[in-house]
């Protein structure tokens, strides 16, 4: 094989999120490994939610991108355990949520509390006001929440914890 | 004895994810009705979220179930081309959803069930079973969350959502009981350490539920009949609808794809 397996993992790690498409799958701890077996490129994924339909298309950006590289055997895995959690998304993309206007997610590992939704002081991404309210456990896409500000009064999407 | 199993343990083993398999998909189903009729925006958007992962988690199962089965059929198989009397669902989770209580109160009591019963499927001894648990069980955590908060705001709500939610809870109680039955083919799947053993869920379940109910001042059923048949593929009326509608497209025109 030609191409080194740090080098699909670098044009794989281009490909975005098309819910959130200022960041990448590797940001947001998707993207799990690259494997070589003989003339075949293995790549191991895992998924956000479940009932994630971002995944297919996730999948198929992923296929396009393998495609213009001039690979042609490839098989992309799915991964389920260890279950993905918002503490895989890397700092970079945590900052890139909240300059795109969703509330990112506080680290699991300061509290097990935010797990159940008992999220405390979400900071609007909009005035960075901590004075916020949850309108919704459920928002337009299974991993956000819906909140409002109460000093700016923007409403805004908050990415779950998970 | 070592190497490969059985053909009827094979067959326990695949009736088994099957059955976890349809309680995820027809309870989506379900769920999926209520898209654009939902009383306001917001829980119109939740139930379709919790009805999406409960369908991804219901694939997972279909593809294991796929893998398992040595008949080589591929995950849509299941869904699309079994008859009623193959789904292995709880009869609970083909009840109509009437009103936003009857929702709520089946949602209620079955997110209860799963977040026990994944609790203790992490421990089984199937691999795969665990990493599907591992997943769901955050997933279930969160409904279990909504549900409670919903039969809370209605028992300890209006006189009228109270006793909307009371009823509900009420008529429900009965396919409740199901849950803790045991199969033929789940009894060989515990024997192996696979399957998890519901009969001994029941206290916890019956707490858990206990717990919230308190808080909703709503009353707890206190039935003993019990209507089962759902896990071994004796349906209400209710399945046969479901199907239809499910099953439609890929009876009419087999193997169309977007
Ligand atoms: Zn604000």
């Amino acid at each position: 094989m030609a191409i080194s397996k740090e080098a699909i993992y670098k044009t794989l790690s281009t490909v975005v999120d098309p819910e959130i498409p200022v960041i990448t799958i590797e940001e947001l701890g998707i993207l799990k490994n690259v494997e070589i077996e003989g003339d075949k490129v293995i790549v191991f994924i895992t998924p956000t939610y479940s009932g994630c339909p971002a995944m297919n298309m996730i999948e198929l950006e992923m296929r396009t991108a393998l495609l213009a590289e001039g690979i042609q055997k490839f098989e992309i895995k799915t991964v389920l355990f260890p279950p993905w959690t918002t503490d895989w998304i890397s700092d970079s993309g945590l900052q890139k949520m909240k300059a795109f206007g969703i509330a990112p997610p506080e680290k699991t590992s300061r509290s097990k509390r935010v797990l159940f939704g008992e999220t405390i002081n979400v900071e609007c991404p909009q005035c960075g006001s901590t004075n916020t309210e949850m309108v919704s456990r459920f928002g337009s896409t299974a991993c956000k929440a819906m909140y409002r500000c109460l000093d700016c009064k923007e409403p805004f999407d908050y990415f779950k914890c998970l | 004895m070592v190497g490969r199993m059985s053909t009827s343990s094979e067959n326990s083993k695949l009736n088994y994810i099957l059955h976890l398999a349809d309680n995820s998909l027809i309870l989506g189903q379900r769920l999926g009705e209520w898209c654009g009729h939902g009383p306001v925006l917001e829980q119109d958007i939740a139930l379709t979220n919790i009805a999406l992962d409960l369908i991804g988690q219901a694939r997972y199962f279909y593809q294991y179930a796929a893998l398992t089965d040595n008949r080589g059929k591929s995950e849509d198989h299941y869904p699309y081309f079994r008859g009623e009397r193959e789904f292995k669902n709880f009869l609970l989770l083909e009840q109509p959803n009437m009103d936003w209580a009857y929702t709520m109160a089946r949602q209620f009591y079955y997110d209860s069930y799963c977040f026990v019963m994944y609790t203790e499927m992490l421990k089984s001894k199937d691999e795969q079973l665990v990493s599907i648990a591992s997943k769901a069980i955050k997933e279930v955590s969160y409904h279990l969350k909504y549900s409670s908060e919903w039969v809370i705001r209605m028992g300890d709500g209006t006189e009228e959502s109270h006793e909307k939610v009371q009823n509900a809870v009420n008529d429900l109680w009965e396919y409740c009981g199901e849950f803790f039955e045991t199969t033929q083919y789940e009894s060989e799947m515990i024997e192996q350490g696979i399957a998890v053993d519901a009969s001994k869920l029941k206290e916890k379940w019956l707490r858990s539920v206990g717990e919230i109910f308190n808080e909703a001042t709503l009353i707890m059923p206190e039935g003993k009949w019990f209507q089962t048949g759902g896990k071994e593929g004796v349906h209400t009326e209710n399945l046969g609808y479901i199907l239809t509608d499910l099953q439609y497209i890929q009876k009419t025109m087999p193997g169309l794809s977007w």
